[in-house]
């Protein structure tokens, strides 16, 4: 009992964010107090809305609601899908449509991206100062030299990647 | 619209079906991952140091890392 009425309250999650839309969207007056109502809403995980899609039906609509009352069978195909319309919006397939938004998300992300990468290029030419000397390609021949004298990482790592015999590095 | 009546699906039974597909596929997962680290990464390693310090002279060492000039306490 208590889980049910916790998962209402996750239905009206939606409630704030898309009935003030769907209000305005109808055209509709809109009182003062609808957001407070149940509303409907396409969710997969709440699959049965607190109220049917369409409020207000056309006289066609009663008719066809008056004969819901009868054995369904004296239904057509046509009037079970009007029926299934009057009070559902869209069905599970159609509200768990795919959309292309991924497309542009990713072309989004990678646009400012580059955009970073041109920044980075000004900031380099523009803002930063000389490197360290230690970067000097003479200095990093003495340096590599000191730590093969030194056997760094003799086992898997630096020096093991080093002949001793024929000083060179291993083929 | 459909002529012909589709299949009924499964009704029962889904969360079941869910749990035991992921704990299987958990189980192979990360024993298969244990056993390639193990075949792939540890085993070689510990042959490539078994292998270095087999036969490992460490004065020797010394005495080339002395003779390259990297001491200052030994020269």
């Amino acid at each position: 009992m208590l889980a049910t009425r916790v998962f209402s309250l996750v239905g009206k999650r939606a409630l704030s964010t898309s009935v003030c839309l769907r209000a305005h969207a109808h055209g509709s007056v809109v009182k003062s107090d609808d957001f407070a109502l149940p509303s409907y809403v396409d969710r997969r995980d709440y699959p049965l809305p607190d109220v049917a899609h369409v409020k207000h039906l056309s006289a066609s609509q009663k008719a066809l609601k008056e004969k819901e009352k009868q054995p369904w069978s004296n239904l057509s195909l046509d009037e079970k899908v009007e029926l299934y319309r009057i009070k559902f919006n869209e069905s599970f397939a159609e509200m768990k449509r795919g959309t292309n938004e991924w497309k542009t998300v990713v072309g989004g992300a990678l646009f400012f991206m580059g955009f970073t990468a041109l920044i980075i290029i000004w900031e380099k030419h523009y803002v930063y100062g000389p490197i360290p000397h230690t970067f000097d390609e003479d200095w990093v021949a003495k340096q590599t030299k000191r730590m093969l004298d030194m056997k760094v990482s003799p086992v898997q790592g630096f020096s093991a990647k080093w002949d001793y015999d024929k000083n060179e590095w291993k083929k | 619209m459909v002529s012909s009546t589709l299949t009924k699906p499964q009704m029962r039974g889904l969360l079941a079906r869910c749990l035991q597909f992921h704990i299987v596929g958990a189980f192979i997962v990360s024993l298969g991952v244990a056993a390639l680290y193990k075949f792939g990464v540890a085993k070689p390693r510990k042959k490539v140091y078994a292998d270095f310090y087999r036969n490992y002279d460490s004065m020797k060492n010394f005495e080339e890392m002395r003779k390259a000039g990297v001491f200052q306490s030994a020269k």
